[in-house]
């Protein structure tokens, strides 16, 4: 058994006197899809923060790609790659400088930014609209780009936080195939959705209400052990009764 | 990780590849060179032309009870000077203040009966100006030429006035003679523009590095900066680098309007003003990245960054003297940096002063320089709440 990539224990965020994410405890090993669910407001995107060393946690453990949440967030920065919820390159430059910029940013050398720019915009097909800005293309385009950038510095795990929001089924079953490739590659995926076709893709799931992960296994067998036929009716059946609800 | 050679100009690099990631935002944004590279010289030219402390053509209204040639004579030698225009006439003295209330007057000189006679018989006598001190800066320079008036009259009052007797009273001839150093016309377009130059310069610079960082905010984009390994003393050098470019440029330009606009004279080095300006920008941005560091919005950082500059503008002693503040003003001058760079800039222009002759503001802006730099890159932070 490898080490995970992802260990955490009773890992809890709290603001004031709300806990935001109330000690979770979930490990996810190397190359796996992890599906990371929850309603609105049920402590997903604190929890991500934590784990991505962008908020320190208030109690409990985590080990991220080997290194500590409190004391070795610079590390783990080094050795993740992250897509944020909002998009997150910049409109007003066009992909190449964007993915320039972000490789320089990581250290990358000139001529490797170089050969992998040319590589991304081949693969990606965005070859013809290298040099206009980004705010010019398709939602879509840019979340494939913003996911091949957060790789660009090959990182061993990659956090993706609802990657696929607001564009249509077919762009998001394209943005999938980018996903299975890269975990194809050896790359741990972390991802959060409100996508229950989404869910099913990934090899394990966890669902997290009010704070706390309420079930986590394949979704076969979530599917099994809570007695549902969809993914959907059990998201609905474990978050129905949160307590908070919203955002 | 591959290991290589420690390289170690790789951490200069990442600053570069943020710098040269500012530039291109800057130069695609269409709608925001003109705002930095036209605006600025519009208000320069403005601004410098129309600050002036200068009152010409001051409007009056005349009661003359006397109507005698000497009572002519002296309302002729305000009227002769160009500084003072009569706009009114009456011997009513309701007449008069209705005219200053109307604003049709902004003096009004009573020139009380018998003003001639009792000048020939005792060698006294008194006329009341009344003065709208609305505006008190106003009111003292009308007072200040009103007063040249009547001083340059009362010395000529002998030969205007031969008959009159009475020798004991011969005007002790004091007259006060002045003349201004460095700037011997008191041409106030010399005056003004290396001060309004510095004002510019420092609105560009505090509102675009204000702007930067919470703008990175509100996109989102600072999340995905803030998962990468760069450094806070990186971050900070390439969001202030552009715009210590840009605020040295807009002296530039400044600069060289002044000298070709407004014949400013230019005694000391530019090298000097210069060095100068860096350390003075230094002092701008560090304070833009504070504020853009510490708010959530662009908004909050616009108000902020007004209620600086205003306060700064204000208490610079471009407008108003620092002399004629209240002591605790003044003190309070000393924190301001517009005021400083004000003050050497002026002397290094005007007056040709070398560094030894500006140590003390230069060494005020270096202080702040370094309190601001430190507080940004503390305050930055790459977590976020």
């Amino acid at each position: 058994m490898p080490e995970p990539v992802i260990h955490t224990e009773k890992l809890s965020k709290r603001f004031g006197s709300f806990t935001a994410v109330d000690e979770i405890s979930f490990s996810v090993s190397a190359g796996e899809i992890f599906g990371f669910l929850g309603a609105n407001g049920a402590g997903k995107t604190t929890a991500m923060k934590m784990l991505t060393g962008l908020l320190a946690p208030t109690s409990g453990q985590a080990t991220v790609a080997g290194f500590d949440v409190y004391r070795q967030s610079e590390e783990i920065k080094r050795n993740i790659g992250y897509m944020s919820q909002r998009f997150s390159l910049y409109d007003d430059l066009t992909p190449r400088e964007n993915i320039r910029f972000f490789g320089g940013i990581y250290g990358l050398g000139k001529a490797e930014i170089t050969a992998k720019c040319d590589q991304m915009l081949e693969s990606l097909e965005l070859v013809k609209v290298r040099d206009s800005r980004l705010s010019s293309l398709p939602l879509g385009w840019k979340q494939k780009l913003a996911f091949s950038v957060a790789l660009l510095h090959e990182p061993k795990l990659v956090f993706l936080d609802e990657p696929t929001g607001g564009v249509d089924p077919v762009t998001r079953r394209r943005f999938w195939d980018l996903i299975y490739k890269a975990a194809s590659d050896g790359i741990t995926v972390f991802v959060t959705t409100h996508y229950m076709d989404e869910a099913e893709y990934c090899d394990r799931v966890s669902i997290m209400v009010d704070g706390k992960i309420a079930a986590l296994d394949t979704p076969e067998a979530l599917k099994g052990s809570f007695g549902t036929a969809t993914m959907n009716d059990l998201f609905i059946k474990l978050a129905r009764p949160a307590i908070r609800s919203g955002e | 990780m591959k290991s290589m050679p420690k390289d170690y100009l790789q951490p200069m690099r990442i600053v570069v590849h943020l710098l040269r990631k500012e530039f291109i935002q800057i130069f695609h944004n269409k709608g925001m060179l003109p705002l930095i590279f036209v605006m600025p010289f519009i208000q320069l030219v403005i601004l410098s032309n129309a600050a002036t402390f200068d009152v010409a053509q001051v409007p009056f209204h005349l009661q003359d009870y006397d109507r005698t040639p000497l009572s002519e004579h002296l309302v002729k030698r305000f009227t002769s000077t160009g500084y003072f225009r009569m706009t009114g006439e009456s011997s009513r003295q309701d007449k008069g203040i209705d005219a200053l209330i109307s604003r049709e007057a902004d003096m009004v000189i009573v020139i009380p009966r018998e003003f001639e006679k009792e000048m020939i018989n005792s060698g006294h006598a008194r006329i009341q100006l009344v003065i709208n001190a609305e505006d008190g800066f106003n009111a003292g320079v009308v007072r200040g030429y009103a007063y040249e008036i009547i001083s340059s009259f009362n010395r000529d009052i002998k030969r205007l006035l031969p008959q009159m007797s009475s020798p004991a009273t011969v005007q002790p001839n004091i007259e006060i003679r002045s003349s201004g150093w460095y700037n011997p016309e008191l041409v106030y377009s010399e005056y003004m523009v290396p001060g309004v130059l510095v004002v510019l310069v420092t609105i560009i610079g505090l509102f675009l590095s204000a702007m930067n960082v919470v703008r990175e905010k509100e996109i989102g984009t600072i999340d995905q900066i803030n998962v990468t390994p760069i450094k806070r003393w990186q971050f900070i050098t390439g969001k202030l680098f552009p715009f210590l470019v840009i605020g040295l440029g807009e002296l530039t330009v400044g600069l060289l309007i002044a000298r070709v606009a407004f014949h400013v004279p230019m005694l000391g080095s530019y090298a000097l003003i210069y060095f100068v300006a860096t350390i003075y920008l230094l002092v701008v941005l560090g304070m833009g990245l504070l504020i853009s560091t510490t708010t959530d919005t662009q908004q909050q950082a616009m108000f902020i960054a007004w209620f600086f500059t205003v306060i700064f503008i204000l208490l610079s002693g471009l407008f108003t003297p620092i002399e004629s503040m209240p002591h605790w003003a003044q003190n309070l001058t000393q924190l301001n940096p517009i005021r400083h760079f004000v003050d050497i800039i002026r002397r290094i222009m005007l007056k040709g002063s070398v560094i030894e002759e500006i140590l003390v503001p230069l060494g005020i802006l270096s202080v702040q320089s370094a309190v601001m730099l430190t507080l940004a890159i503390v305050r930055y932070r790459k977590i976020s709440a």
